[in-house]
């Protein structure tokens, strides 16, 4: 009796094992943050880009929904996603802090003058140090906050058409 | 032979004593992993995120936080995966725990063994 | 046309195995009491086709024969012959054509080398090393064929990955495998032994050797591993507890345990079935280690080029290996009642599998443990060195102490006289890890332990040597291999406890002051050469304190097949210490991230484990000459 449990359990234990191993071969193996949602943001403070004043929680307490996008004039991607920033631009529900990322001034503000401007501000991050307070490893990167300054959701990566319904969808809620 | 294990603990009480408080950078950079590479730590990679990392860390150990308090800050906000040892907590309970007691099983076995028959 | 000459050898291979097992079985049942001359033949046979068809491989390679899809993955028409070679094995197809061959290769030796043991033994062996066979044979025709075709025939390759192009790595797969393909042997022998009853001393006996000669390669593939990742990641660091490092290191510690083990069953007839059990372990483990490395489950820094197909088939084949080898096993299995004194050699031996059965199964739970959590609670966590250091170094301090008393006790049963003994040298090696510190001003507790243990190991086994030197009874290998290990790990406790490290950025022409060191980025030079671009720096290291005054050229290498950035250090390496600098731009920015160490005893961590490795190898032709 007391041999035959020992057997079964030592099956079951390979089992699990093999089973573990199998449903892991189909995750991905690389990381990202995308989870990390439902937090609070706290402790922000963003040099605004045009003077010596911060941006800070109250400023974005204001606003039903926010989206902090960090893009840069030397990112490529950035490029892709700013048309949907722009029509984002257009919602009223909704208000749009750009995050300019270890750039140069004087380029993004010529990258804003040849794309246009979709932010309702822009701060400025020279050295990147802010970014890493919210989370940010790699730009293009945004992310969705409600008024309780909670993380609803994270994009990394260029925002795609679907994460643009995605975004309508929820402010229009 | 007792002046020895004397001499000894006096010399442990001295490490203590020059154990300093000051996080240690490098050891930080170490123990952080770079979310975009391939396996690499903080102190290894020379990505921009790891440049930028390393920033933050210096500029927390200058404020003087501990090197807890870094790790509990880097977690919060990139998750688990940013720190090379994990956390004792409830999901990794098993990580920390198993190898020992796999070890003290071990030695029970032996024990076990050789208490068949015991030494004349 | 190389493609069907490779194809069809795989082919006639599979059959020839398939002809084996089926002449195995009709020769176990003949009555007879020797094999049939066929199944020698039909083995060489198959050795051979299968080193054919790699030399088939190797020579696609050299010609750059891009009709085959392997070598345009893999090769390109710049790259030096001796990595057209090494390419042959830098891959995931390659490498499974070099399996393969150890497979078969070790198969046919293995059957002519125990030419005095019962035939059925032998017969079983052979048809399980046959299975192993049919199931890689199966994986490389149909998942992951080196030889299939490609068409239209582009007329260029995409290259070797360029940090795989180096002296060091080119050598470390042959080695590696060598090692661990070679556990596949006497994971057929323990199956075989179990279902031909053939156990004790002669079982012992019959894979003796091929346990110390898969451990001794491991031993220095593992090494070559290691000073790669020294000098070509770029960290300085020789071991990163990456998965893909613990997947060699995981057999390794069976091996250990086993070959501790065999010691005992051979002059004992104790543990028989722990022996089988780590045969199987070995291997095992062996199998595991490709799952995670070739499947892409894990995150590493050395991921080959990956595909959850492979991951798939290896699982399949896992899966049935560690069934079938539960299933017999539950049926053979019996308990013994052995009878042990606690003061005797039998119960080191069963310390020694204790402790590595422990590191085994932290590193393996280490390794594997983010698929678990990921898997369960979808939550992604990294298991990194301090997690390892912190729970297997305090242990290796208890471990050195054992090992540095387990060799003198005597067999059955022995009274410890030697206390006193034992105490001088703890003594002494405890005052000696005081001078080192006093003149070198570190503290660090536990790597004071680790300094201490052993030293204490190492006076012992010098005593040993002292002592057996004048007897004619002397067991050398044993003396060096664990008198290497007790250095190995000195040397690692001094490195770790007295490198130094730097990490700042820099621009041309500026100088960083630190301690009592000055260095200049004097200037920077662009090189071409035949298949890269050259980015060399040339930095003044100077110490006035100690007179140093060198110059340093790291790289940052531009190669256009595959397109990468490689980052080469500059190592300044001598008797007592390396310096190691990398450098790597910034960028947007006209700073250089620049990483200066001072890394002490290098050079004799790396001869410590060669001559770890020696031991076994001395152990094998001592073990041969005793036969003879």
């Amino acid at each position: 009796m007391k041999k035959k449990l020992i057997k079964t359990s030592i099956i079951i234990f390979f089992l699990f094992i093999t089973i573990v191993f199998f449903v892991g071969l189909n995750k991905s193996s690389i990381y990202d943050t995308k989870d990390l949602v439902g937090q609070r943001l706290n402790n922000i403070s963003l040099d605004n880009f045009n003077s010596d004043l911060k941006i800070t929680e109250q400023d974005l307490k204001k606003n039903n929904y926010s989206l902090i996008n960090f893009w840069a004039s030397w990112c490529a991607p950035c490029r892709d996603e700013h048309s949907f920033l722009l029509k984002l631009n257009n919602q009223n529900n909704i208000s749009l802090l750009g995050v300019n990322f270890k750039d140069k001034k004087d380029n993004a503000l010529k990258f804003l003058e040849e794309l246009g401007n979709p932010y309702d501000s822009l701060a400025r991050d020279e050295f990147g140090k802010n970014s890493v307070h919210l989370g940010i490893y790699g730009i293009p990167e945004s992310i969705l906050i409600n008024k309780d300054l909670v993380v609803i959701k994270k994009f990394i990566g260029p925002i795609t058409e679907k994460d643009f319904d995605y975004i309508i969808k929820t402010i229009k809620r | 032979m007792r002046i020895i294990i004397v001499i000894f603990y006096f010399f442990l009480y001295l490490n203590n004593l020059n154990a300093t408080p000051m996080a240690d950078q490098e050891i930080i950079f170490k123990n952080l992993r770079c979310l975009v590479c391939q396996g690499q730590s903080v102190a290894d990679s020379n990505s921009d995120f790891a440049q930028t990392i390393k920033l933050v860390v210096r500029d927390q150990i200058k404020e003087g936080k501990t090197e807890k308090e870094i790790y509990k800050f880097l977690i919060e906000k990139y998750g688990e995966w940013i720190v090379y040892k994990p956390p004792l907590n409830k999901s990794n309970s098993v990580l920390w725990l198993f190898p020992y007691l796999i070890f003290i099983i071990g030695g029970i076995m032996i024990f076990l063994l050789l208490k068949k028959r015991p030494n004349r | 046309m190389l493609s069907n000459l490779g194809n069809l050898i795989l082919f006639i291979s599979a059959f020839i195995s398939l002809s084996i097992i089926y002449i195995s079985f009709v020769n176990l049942n003949d009555g007879k009491t020797v094999l049939r001359k066929k199944i020698y033949q039909l083995c060489l046979f198959q050795s051979t086709l299968i080193i054919l068809s790699f030399f088939v491989l190797v020579s696609a390679f050299i010609t750059s024969d891009f009709s085959l899809m392997t070598v345009y993955q893999n090769s390109h028409t710049l790259k030096p012959l001796l990595y057209k070679i090494s390419g042959t094995w830098g891959n995931h197809e390659g490498s499974l054509l070099l399996w393969l061959i150890i497979l078969t290769i070790f198969s046919f030796l293995f059957l002519v080398y125990n030419k005095d043991h019962p035939k059925n033994y032998r017969l079983y062996t052979l048809i399980t090393q046959n299975f192993l066979i049919i199931g890689f044979l199966f994986f490389l025709i149909f998942n992951s064929n080196p030889f299939s075709f490609l068409s239209p025939i582009p007329k260029e390759g995409l290259g070797l990955n360029p940090i795989l192009q180096d002296p060091a790595l080119a050598i470390h797969p042959p080695l590696l495998y060598v090692g661990f393909v070679g556990s596949s042997i006497y994971f057929s022998a323990a199956i075989s032994s179990m279902l031909s009853n053939y156990s004790g001393k002669p079982f012992a006996l019959s894979i003796k050797n091929w346990v110390l000669i898969s451990w001794s390669f491991q031993t220095i593939g593992i090494l070559a591993g290691s000073i790669w990742a020294y000098y070509e990641l770029g960290w300085g660091g020789f071991w990163f507890w990456d998965p893909v490092e613990n997947a060699s290191l995981l057999p390794w510690f069976a091996m250990t345990a086993l070959f501790h083990s065999l010691i005992a069953l051979e002059k004992r007839n104790l543990f028989y079935f722990w022996v089988i059990i780590l045969c199987i372990i070995t291997f095992i483990l062996s199998v595991t280690g490709t799952f995670l490395v070739r499947s892409g489950i894990l995150n590493s820094v050395h991921t080959f080029a990956n595909d959850p197909s492979r991951g798939l088939y290896i699982l399949l084949f896992l899966c049935f290996l560690i069934f079938t080898s539960i299933f017999i096993l539950f049926k053979k299995f019996q308990t013994n009642n052995y009878k042990i004194n606690s003061n005797s050699k039998e119960t080191f031996v069963l310390i020694n599998n204790w402790f590595m059965i422990f590191y085994l199964v932290t590193v393996l739970l280490g390794t594997i443990y983010p698929i678990f959590t990921e898997v369960l609670t979808s939550q992604k966590i990294s298991v990194g060195p301090p997690f390892y250091n912190t729970v297997i170094i305090p242990l290796v301090v208890l471990f050195l102490i054992f090992m540095s008393i387990g060799p003198n006790v005597k067999w059955i049963r022995d009274n410890f006289k030697n206390l006193n003994l034992l105490l001088k040298i703890l003594a002494a090696s405890l005052i000696i890890n005081f001078l080192i510190i006093y003149f070198f001003k570190s503290y660090s507790l536990l790597s004071n332990f680790i300094i201490i243990s052993s030293i204490f190991l190492i006076i012992s086994t010098f005593l040993d040597l002292y002592k057996y030197s004048k007897k004619k009874l002397f067991n050398l290998s044993r003396l060096v291999s664990h008198l290497a290990f007790g250095f190995m790990i000195l040397f690692i406790g001094l490195n770790y406890n007295f490198s130094f490290e730097k990490d700042f950025n820099l621009k041309l022409g500026d100088k960083k002051k630190f301690a009592d060191y000055t260095i200049e980025f004097e200037n920077i030079n662009l090189e071409e050469f035949k298949n890269y671009k050259s980015v060399v720096g040339k930095f003044n290291i100077k110490n006035y304190s100690k007179n140093l005054n060198l110059v340093l050229s790291p790289e940052i290498r531009i190669y256009e097949n595959p397109s990468t950035l490689t980052y080469e250090a500059s190592i300044r390496s001598g008797l007592l210490k390396d310096y190691y600098i990398t450098m790597s731009n910034i960028d947007r920015s006209e700073f250089y991230n620049i990483k200066f160490q001072k890394k002490p005893f290098m050079m004799w961590i790396w001869i410590s484990v060669i001559f770890v490795s020696i031991g076994g190898f001395m152990r094998i032709f001592r073990n041969e000459k005793k036969i003879n």
